[in-house]
């Protein structure tokens, strides 16, 4: 029983598990960011998994090319841009099926980048890691929060510019109208099926910025099976914080310990445990979460409801 | 249908935006191919000769239709009811898992051992999709998530049983048990296999066209289905109307995941993976299952050339390694394909509406 709470102990104690808790939850709060303004013009995109995939590969060419860490996550950013604009398009123009192409395009992206990857002779590198100084003196947080490679503090950029755009600015209004009442938004004059696919291209833009600070801020190299649910995790965590910012950031840290929890239990409690498992615990403590804590918050009135003139 | 002028302009316009789509699609295909160093022209050669021309392929090919029919019928339930089931893929290893247990296990097998196995495989598949009901119907987790993440979770589950004795692992004496797979199903609990003209049809083929057959007659003359297609149309006139959106909304997403795990053994029961259950044993026959769905647009009957075209392309493709060209490029071709097979409808779609819109605004 001793032996059990000290390595009890052992785990929450430990550095490397936050440091590690905040690279995981950071790639899912770039994903969630996006999908939240997404989710709040009243869509869902489980494509949102092909964004983080497209700009993970986009910024390993990039980076092998160019070897520029700016201009890499840069040409991230727009490859998430271009796989967003089909969902945006497809669904968002043509009214096609939103969780048909969705889907679609997650496969697609998937067989896309098996196919074109040994074209490549991908080389990718780890960029530097810098210290806040101050910052970085905190017991156990601070090493995790500001002593980490560069490119992973874009997430504190990306979580207030997400805030402001959303609830701060005219663009953020009608966004947000569009997904309670499309219909009243239509009256008064706003293109409703237009700012839906400018807030999918805004999660495309975050998602797939996301997906390459995880390579050259995380993983350092490409592999097509290090998205593998990311971006499902980051749609349940939007759900979980009740389509808040806030709340949706709590769920991606929540889901990132889990995730670094996997990663490191072995090492801490020195105990082998089942690989399977271990590898699900992800999804399992993904679903349990849902079961046990997600509550009826009230969601965007028309979440998943596509939007055709005269049709209610 | 009329024949009147507009509908017969729309139905060419239609078809015609279809073939330009799909020849877009392949054209698409054939540029990454040739840029990647392969020859668009071997590989289709290959993807031909793989999935009917050789010997022996085009059995191979109704061995994969058949359970992407099955899947893309359960599927269609579901959607008609207005649920998005896609976590098929997951519902299809279940399924199989659960099957696995009564048909290695029990030995000597008999075919009441097969028909309790499938019965398990049904349930279990069943099982699995009523999490999302629970999910949904406590929680108001939507259903496409729930189900996307047991997809992820289906296989590591399975992988864990694989990993251990009392449950399937395989136990050979004297040999490490590195190889994590179930054991051979009991001969005597396996499905026929009829032999034509020199290819293997398994009988899952027949039992999946009428199947089919089965759920477009009951989706379309049963009380059941009628009450499924008022809760897809509109829930609120169906709860008016006595149709519970929970009941008849689990109901249908149970028959769906039913019909995934249904697949999943009959696969077992038929010699999928040399008999054997393992935890990537599902094939993506779930994935492509719901894509059939999708594309046949929850239309049972359509969903039969679908899924024989689907299964053309995974068959072919095992030959396209041959030809110089990953065979990965199938699930290019598969998910540009179904991209453009959405593409046509939607435009009609839209042109019709703008044809209305300026004929109201001309009236005014």
């Amino acid at each position: 029983m001793l032996a059990f709470l000290g390595s009890f102990g052992d785990i929450l104690a430990n550095g490397p598990l936050y440091q590690s808790t905040f690279r995981l939850a950071a790639i899912l709060v770039f994903a969630a960011a996006g999908e939240w303004v997404a989710e709040r013009a009243g869509t869902i995109n489980i494509s949102v998994e092909a964004m983080l995939l497209g700009g993970h590969f986009a910024t390993a060419i990039a980076y092998t090319q160019t070897s520029n860490f700016a201009f890499s996550l840069f040409v991230g950013a727009i490859a998430g841009i271009f796989v967003s604009s089909f969902q945006a398009f497809l669904s968002h123009y043509l009214n096609a099926d939103q969780f048909g192409i969705g889907l679609t395009l997650n496969i697609l992206l998937l067989g896309l980048v098996a196919f074109l990857e040994p074209n490549f002779d991908l080389s990718t590198k780890l960029a530097g890691e810098v210290k806040v100084p101050l910052l970085y003196d905190i017991p156990i947080l601070g090493p995790a929060m500001f002593g980490q490679r560069w490119p992973m503090y874009l997430v504190y950029a990306v979580v207030p510019l997400s805030w402001w755009l959303l609830m701060r600015t005219k663009w953020g209004l009608e966004v947000r109208a569009v997904g309670e009442d499309p219909q009243a938004a239509d009256v008064t004059g706003i293109n409703v099926n237009a700012r839906r696919r400018h807030a999918i291209m805004y999660t495309g833009l975050i998602a797939g910025l996301g997906g390459g600070v995880y390579l050259l801020g995380q993983v350092g190299r490409f592999e097509s099976g290090n998205i593998g649910g990311k971006g499902i995790i980051a749609i349940a965590a939007v759900i979980f914080g009740g389509w808040t910012l806030r709340g949706a950031v709590a769920g991606c840290i929540l889901f990132g310990y889990v995730d670094a929890l996997r990663l490191n239990l072995p090492n801490i409690v020195g105990h082998d445990f089942n690989a399977q498992l271990l590898a699900a615990l992800p999804f399992l403590a993904t679903i349990v979460v849902m079961l046990i804590f997600a509550k009826h918050t009230r969601q965007p009135a028309s979440l998943a409801r596509p939007f055709i003139r005269g049709l209610k | 249908m009329s024949d009147t002028p507009t509908a017969k302009r729309d139905r060419i316009e239609l078809i015609s935006l279809y073939v330009v789509t799909i020849i877009l699609a392949f054209v698409i295909a054939a540029i990454l191919v040739n840029t990647s160093g392969g020859s668009w022209s071997k590989a289709v050669e290959a993807m031909i000769n793989g999935s009917f021309k050789n010997p022996g392929r085009w059995g191979e090919t109704l061995r994969r239709a058949a359970p992407l029919l099955i899947v893309a019928a359960g599927s269609a339930i579901a959607a008609k009811a207005g649920i998005i089931n896609i976590g098929q893929e997951g519902q299809v290893l279940i399924g199989a898992t659960g099957a696995a247990f009564i048909m290695t296990k029990i030995h000597p097998g008999s075919p009441l051992m097969l028909i309790l196995g499938v019965l398990l495989g049904m349930l279990s598949g069943a099982a699995w999709a009523g999490i999302s009901a629970l999910l949904y119907y406590w929680r108001r987790v939507p259903v496409v998530l729930s189900t996307l993440l047991l997809v992820y979770l289906s296989s590591q589950i399975t992988g864990y049983t694989m990993t251990r004795k009392f449950l399937l692992l395989e136990v050979i004496e004297g040999s490490p048990t590195k190889i994590q797979n179930s054991a051979k199903t009991a001969v005597n609990s396996r499905l026929g296999i009829m032999h034509i003209f020199g290819n293997n049809v398994p009988l899952t083929v027949p039992i999946a066209i009428i199947f089919a057959i089965g759920v477009a007659y009951i989706l379309a003359h049963s009380v059941w289905g009628f009450r499924l297609k008022m809760l897809g149309l509109n829930p609120r006139t169906a709860q008016r109307a006595g149709v519970s959106h929970v009941k008849f909304g689990t109901m249908a997403l149970l028959t769906s995941g039913a019909a995934a795990g249904l697949a999943g053994s009959l696969m077992l029961a038929t010699g999928e993976s040399n008999y054997r259950a393992s935890s990537g044993f599902s094939a993506s026959v779930g994935w492509d299952g719901l894509l059939v769905a999708l594309v046949a647009r929850n239309n049972p009957y359509a969903s039969i050339p679908v899924a024989l075209a689907f299964a053309c392309l995974h068959t072919g493709s095992n030959f396209l390694a041959a030809a110089g060209v990953e065979s990965v490029l199938v699930d290019v071709i598969r998910g540009l394909l179904v991209l453009a097979l959405f593409i046509p409808p939607a435009v009609s779609e839209l042109r019709k509406k703008r044809r209305v819109l300026a004929l109201m605004t001309e009236r005014a």
